[in-house]
């Protein structure tokens, strides 16, 4: 006897409802049908896998979730943390400020002053992969620009959609996830820059879930030649009582272009968070990656950079933090497939409690990539003897000329720091904290949006806990 | 101590200390009395429990007190954290400073200032306002001879073996401590340097400061001529004179007062011995 109306779970049934309740152009219709089908026939990942060897997914149940097929009830979102600007002071300030969100710091609604508010071109905004707003200013949609819900736009530009979604940087066909998202993805953002357009201020994604739900949201940005963006998205929500996230981020930065995209994950430490991204980079593009990984029960994440025309260059940062019994489990790979290529990957994580972290890192250099300069580094700071942090890089060169280094440290807090700050006046937490700043203020250094960086650092600072 | 106008004149007083390093006693019974404006040379051979007696001072926490006191104006600091005692105006200049990566001088050191003169500031707290600061951390900079681009540089992070003591001179100058501890703040330091630094410590310590100079040589006692020179030996203090038996040490060595000292000196060649084990 069935408990609810709604049916739960991914199954045929749902699919078909989740069909039905959307007006899309027959050949989305057909990918989905091809993404469902793949997700029946792809294994369901388990600890045989190599990629799946050190995230245990087996007390997840997808059948507790539901495809989003009717909007929500409510339209507000939980607050974010990326768009307030933060605050302008330097790293020891503010210790125990516990209030200020990151979408707040980043955009500097509430408290923030209005000088050191970040002015956004546009955002868009998702609760339970249902696209709720989106904006962007009147001059940038004259020069061409494309901003909104991926949902609505599909059916106003069919044919720039069907070019790019799941061609060229998406494989539907990845893993069981993949396929999932493919099939039932909805809501989600779309940034399209045309040729030679330079948006200077930054666009914002925010996604959200109630407890509960899950988030389907898909992201694609096309950069064309020349063209320059700034593009901040946020994924929160989920509250003590779970979720799923289930996403998928394609990006194309064309010829000569440069995009600065920031990817925040801050759920619910109760959410279970799955997402494949994939950038491909043209010849002499840029691209400035920045993943924070703050949130969920267990990330399993793919992020792969694909450097595919001479000239191109990656810069790829990563700032994650664990507490309680968080498993967070990126895997990177920079893959150079032209010559003359550059990446420069750097992930940094803080542990806490019992939080399991995991990096898999890959440079594949393929033949005919010659002079490719490729670099990978992930460090990791212990702030707990029951946290656990394994670190796996990986090289894989087929050509020649080639310059690649990784490297990979584990470490504690010092005692001899936090002494030596002690012998100063610090407390023993005020120590701890600015010596966890300092772990990340590498990674901080290269991301060039202050108001990320206060943001992050902000939301790290808040979750240190107390030291004995 | 009450001065003869009547006002208290802090003291740092060490009372029968005895302080185990790796369960191994390594000081065994020293006292030292410190009036605020007086100046104390400390020397003794290598590995006499120097550092050690310093680092007991300041609150490390590896260095186990076993018995004795350590008394600032009468009240027991021992029970307190490094913290605490900084903040009620004890201070040492290390003789190995340890690198924090990612955290600037200029950040650390208003911190620190603030909370040195806000003994009672709260976690979370308005920090001095960074134009003061800055202002007065320039000015110290220049008096100290070192370049501004210092203050961006990471807490003693590839800083050579004379810039870390040049360092540990100005956040004494940015303190302005009580007590300061000075753990070999000589060695390192090129010949200008050590005589610059002497200056400066003199300068410093103008606006009252009781000194401990930890030395195995004289520059520094150049212009901060001992009031007492203390000489330990094998975990106790052995004798103590006065800028004489600087300059006699300093020229001639322990030899005489190995010879006059048997016992510290056997607990001296059984403390290497011990340590030599130890690896
Ligand atoms: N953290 C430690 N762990 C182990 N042994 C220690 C430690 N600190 C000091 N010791 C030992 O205690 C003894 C005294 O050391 P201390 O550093 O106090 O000597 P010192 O007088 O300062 O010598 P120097 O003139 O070489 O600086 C030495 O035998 C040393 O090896
Ligand atoms: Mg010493």
């Amino acid at each position: 006897m069935p408990q609810t109306e709604t049916a739960t779970g991914f199954t045929p049934e749902t699919f078909e409802a989740f069909l039905a309740s959307r007006d899309e152009p027959t050949w989305l219709t057909e990918q989905r049908r091809a993404a469902f089908a793949a997700f029946g026939e792809l294994p369901q990942p388990h600890s045989g896998m190599e990629e799946w060897r050190r995230t245990d997914i087996r007390l997840l149940r997808l059948d507790k979730y539901a495809p989003a097929l009717e909007r929500p009830a409510v339209d507000s979102l939980p607050a974010a943390l990326l768009t307030s600007g933060g605050s302008t002071s330097s790293i020891d300030e503010d210790l125990l400020d516990q209030t200020a969100p990151l979408v707040e710091q980043l955009t500097g609604v509430g408290d923030t002053p209005a000088e050191t508010r970040l002015a956004l071109a546009g955002q868009t905004a998702a609760l339970n992969s249902h696209s709720i707003s989106s904006q962007l200013i009147e001059e940038h949609a004259k020069q061409g620009v494309i901003f909104g819900s991926l949902d609505q736009v599909v059916t106003q530009h069919p044919d720039l959609v069907q070019k790019y979604l799941f061609t060229r940087a998406g494989d539907l066909r990845y893993d069981r996830f993949a396929a999932l998202h493919a099939a039932f993805w909805s809501g989600g953002t779309i940034l399209y820059v045309p040729q030679g357009v330079r948006i200077e201020q930054p666009l914002y994604i925010q996604s959200s879930i109630t407890p509960g739900s899950a988030d389907f949201g898909h992201t694609l940005v096309v950069l064309e030649e020349g063209a320059e963006a700034t593009l901040l998205a946020e994924l929160s929500g989920g509250e003590e009582a779970g979720g799923l996230h289930c996403g998928g981020v394609e990006i194309i930065v064309g010829r000569g272009a440069f995009l600065r995209y920031v990817n925040l994950q801050n759920w619910d430490n109760t959410v279970w968070h799955f997402a494949h991204h994939k950038a491909l980079v043209e010849a002499d593009a840029r691209l400035q990656w920045t993943v924070g990984a703050l949130g969920s029960k267990v990330s399993k994440v793919n992020q792969h950079v694909a450097l595919v025309g001479p000239g191109a260059n990656a810069q790829v940062n990563g700032v994650m933090f664990a507490e309680g019994r968080q498993h967070l489990d990126y895997h990177t790979l920079q893959h150079h497939e032209a010559k003359s290529c550059r990446s420069d990957l750097l992930y940094k994580g803080g542990l806490q409690d019992q939080s399991r972290m995991v990096w898999r890192g890959m440079i594949k250099v393929d033949p005919g990539a010659d002079k490719t300069d490729g670099y990978q580094r992930n460090d990791n700071l212990m702030l707990s003897d029951d946290a656990r942090a394994d670190s796996i890089p990986g090289l894989e060169i087929e050509a020649d000329d080639v310059i690649c280094t990784h490297g990979a440290t584990t470490g504690r807090v010092d005692d001899e720091q936090i002494f030596y700050l002690q012998a100063r006046g610090l407390t023993r937490n005020e120590a701890t904290r600015v010596i966890v700043a300092g772990f990340f203020q590498q990674v901080f250094d290269r991301i060039t949006i202050p108001s990320v960086r206060e943001a992050l650092g902000h939301a790290i600072r808040r979750r240190i806990r107390e030291y004995e | 101590m009450i001065s003869r106008t009547g006002e208290m004149t802090d003291t740092l007083k060490i009372t029968n200390l005895h302080v185990n390093v790796a369960d191994k006693p390594i000081l065994k019974g020293v006292d030292l009395e410190i009036v605020r404006g007086e100046t104390h040379a400390l020397m003794g051979p290598n590995g006499s429990g120097k550092s050690t007696l310093g680092l007991a001072i300041m609150g490390h926490p590896g260095y186990e007190i076993t018995s004795g006191s350590v008394e600032l104006n009468g009240e027991d600091i021992l029970e307190k954290d490094a913290d605490e005692r900084a903040r009620s105006g004890v201070f040492m200049a290390f003789q190995r400073p340890v690198a924090i990566p990612g955290v600037k001088m200029a950040d650390f050191l208003r911190h620190a200032a603030t909370n040195i003169r806000r003994p009672d500031r709260k976690e979370g707290e308005d920090l001095i306002p960074m134009r003061e600061f800055r202002k007065e951390l320039r000015e110290k900079m220049g008096q100290l001879k070192m370049d501004t681009e210092f203050a961006r540089r990471y807490v003693n992070d590839g800083f050579s073996g004379g810039e870390m003591k040049r360092a540990e001179i100005l956040q004494m100058a940015m303190l302005k401590p009580k007590f300061a501890i000075l753990d070999e703040t000589d060695s390192g330091l090129d010949v200008d340097a050590v005589k610059l630094a002497s200056q400066s410590i003199a300068e410093i310590g103008r606006e009252k400061m009781g000194i401990l100079i930890i030395t195995h040589h004289d520059k520094l006692l150049e212009h901060n001529i001992p009031d007492k020179t203390h000489v330990i030996l094998g975990g106790r203090i052995v004798e103590t004179g006065g800028p004489e038996l600087a300059q006699e040490l300093h020229q001639h060595g322990y030899d005489r007062i190995r010879a006059a000292h048997p016992e510290a000196a056997a607990e001296d060649d059984k403390m290497k011995v011990e340590a030599a084990a130890a690896g």
